[in-house]
C-alpha cells in the first residue's frame, strides 16, 4: 500500500502540520521495524483491511438482512453477536454486539463521549466527527440540536434514546426501512443504508434519492 | 494520586458544530493509516492492554489540542518509553540507537487477520451472581475516581435504572492500572435527560444510557 494511495499527494505539503507527522510517524515505524518490533508487511495488511476490507457496507448488509428475514431481525435483536457473527463480520472492536432499532416512536444515537469507542466490524473507523468534541460534549446534551447538523429534525414526540459507549459493548442502530422499498431485495436495500443511519445521526435514503 | 483524564467531554457546553462527513476513506492522510497500524501491531506484542492505551491517551496534557490520530500517535510513544522499549532520545532522534529487547510476540504479516478476527472479548465467566436485576433502580457514584475510569462524569451521581445485565467483564479501572481483569458484572443503566440535565424542553423526550460495572452502582 505505501507509496502509491491517493492521499499522498498531501504529504508533501511542506511546513504543513500533516508534513511534521508524516515524518513523525515514519520516524517511529522505522524505530519499531529497526527493533523489531513490528513486521513492516503486518502493517501493510493492517492498512489494507481498515482501508478496503471493513466498512460501512457491512453493517449496511446486516441492516439489509433484518429488513428482508424476520428470523434474523429477532436474532439480531436477542444476540448481535452471533447474528453479525453468522455474516462473517467479526473481531476486533466489535466482541461484543447489540443492535438497537428505530422505530416511530423512538430514535437511538450512539456516541463514545469518553474515547471514540465504534463497532469497527460492521462500520469501518469512524468518521472524524464522531471523534470530534463536539460530537461527543453536544450529542448527549441536545441531541437534537446535533441533528440539525445532520439536517435531520424528527418529530418532536418522537423519543431519543443516546448508548453512551462506556464499556467494550458495541452498538449499531438498526434505521427504519424506508418508505418505497417494499419491492426491493436485499442488496439493493443495503445501498439506502448509510454510515450515519446506523450510528443514528441520519436516516436510510428512500429508493431514487441521491447518494 | 493525581490522575487528570481530558477525554471525559460528554456535557461540556460547546458551542461548535458537528461537521458532517461523507462516506469513504477512513483515513484523510497516509501517516494517519501508518500511526493506526503501528498502535496495533505494537498492542499486539502484549505489553499493554486497550485500558492502558486510553489511560496513556486521555492524560496526555496536549489531549485538547492534537487530532484522532496524533492522540493515537503520541499516546503510543509514551507508552513505549513507560516500558523502556524505546527511549526517548531515540524518539527524539527518529531512529533507533539501541538494539530492541525481546517481546512476548511480534504480530507477523500471516497472523493479522487472524488476530484481529479473535480481537479480545472482554465477557468472563462470573465470580458472583449479579447484584442487580432489570428494572432495578440504581445511583451512580458520586465521586470522581482516582485513576482511569469508564463512569463519564456527567453521569456520576445520577439515579437510573438497569435496562439490560451485560454479563462479567474486564473491569477497565483495574484493567488499566495493571491490577488485573477483576471482571465485575456489567450494565446498561438508563437515566432520563430531566435527571442528568434539568427540566427543559429541549431535552424533553430524552434518555441517555451508559455501560457501568458494579462497583459504578448502589441501590436507590
Amino acid at each position: 500500500m505505501s507509496g502509491h494511495d491517493p492521499h499522498d499527494h498531501d504529504d508533501h505539503d511542506d511546513h504543513s502540520e500533516l508534513g511534521d507527522m508524516d515524518v513523525r510517524v515514519r520516524a517511529l515505524e522505522s524505530i519499531l521495524a529497526a527493533k523489531g518490533y513490528v513486521d513492516p508487511a503486518a502493517l501493510d495488511v493492517l492498512i489494507d483491511t481498515y482501508q478496503t476490507r471493513v466498512g460501512p457496507r457491512n453493517g449496511a448488509r446486516v441492516v439489509a438482512r433484518a429488513w428482508t428475514d424476520p428470523d434474523f431481525r429477532a436474532w439480531l435483536l436477542e444476540d448481535a453477536t452471533a447474528a453479525i457473527t453468522s455474516l462473517g463480520f467479526v473481531g476486533r472492536q466489535g466482541e461484543h454486539m447489540v443492535a438497537v432499532e428505530n422505530t416511530a416512536a423512538r430514535h437511538n444515537i450512539v456516541v463514545c463521549t469518553l474515547c471514540s469507542c465504534y463497532p469497527w466490524p460492521v462500520l469501518g473507523l469512524p468518521p472524524v466527527w464522531y471523534k470530534s468534541a463536539p460530537y461527543r460534549a453536544r450529542v448527549v446534551r441536545d441531541p437534537r440540536g446535533v441533528l440539525a447538523e445532520f439536517g435531520l429534525s424528527l418529530p418532536a414526540t418522537t423519543e431519543i434514546r443516546v448508548w453512551d459507549s462506556t464499556a467494550e459493548v458495541r452498538y449499531l442502530v438498526i434505521p427504519r426501512r424506508p418508505p418505497g422499498s417494499a419491492a426491493l431485495g436485499a442488496e439493493a436495500l443495503a445501498e439506502l443504508v448509510t454510515r450515519d443511519s446506523m450510528i443514528g445521526t441520519g436516516l436510510a435514503r428512500a429508493p431514487g434519492a441521491p447518494t | 494520586m493525581n490522575y487528570r483524564s481530558h477525554a471525559d467531554l460528554g456535557g461540556r457546553e460547546l458551542r461548535e458544530r458537528v461537521v458532517p462527513e461523507p462516506e469513504g476513506d477512513p483515513f484523510h492522510a497516509r501517516w494517519e493509516q501508518r500511526a493506526h497500524a503501528i498502535t496495533i501491531a505494537m498492542g499486539a506484542t502484549g505489553l499493554w492492554n486497550i485500558d492502558m492505551s486510553r489511560a496513556a491517551r486521555e492524560t496526555l496534557a496536549d489531549y485538547g489540542t492534537l487530532d484522532y490520530y496524533g492522540k493515537w500517535l503520541a499516546g503510543l510513544e509514551r507508552l513505549l518509553c513507560e516500558h523502556g522499549i524505546v527511549g526517548a532520545d531515540e524518539i527524539a532522534a527518529g531512529r533507533a540507537l539501541r538494539p530492541g529487547c525481546v517481546l512476548p510476540r511480534v504480530l507477523a504479516a500471516r497472523d493479522v487477520a487472524s488476530t484481529l478476527a479473535r480481537g479480545a472479548p472482554t465477557a468472563r465467566v462470573p465470580a458472583t451472581s449479579a447484584r442487580f436485576a432489570i428494572g432495578a433502580r440504581v445511583r451512580t457514584r458520586p465521586d470522581a475516581a482516582p485513576h482511569h475510569t469508564r463512569l463519564p462524569g456527567y453521569a456520576r451521581g445520577k439515579s437510573g435504572r438497569i435496562e439490560r445485565v451485560l454479563g462479567a467483564h474486564v473491569f477497565a479501572d483495574t484493567h488499566a492500572q495493571g491490577l488485573g481483569e477483576q471482571p465485575q458484572w456489567l450494565y446498561t443503566v438508563v437515566v432520563s435527560g430531566e435527571e442528568l440535565w434539568g427540566a427543559g424542553a429541549e431535552r424533553e423526550r430524552l434518555e441517555v444510557s451508559i455501560d457501568a460495572w458494579e462497583p459504578y452502582l448502589e441501590s436507590g
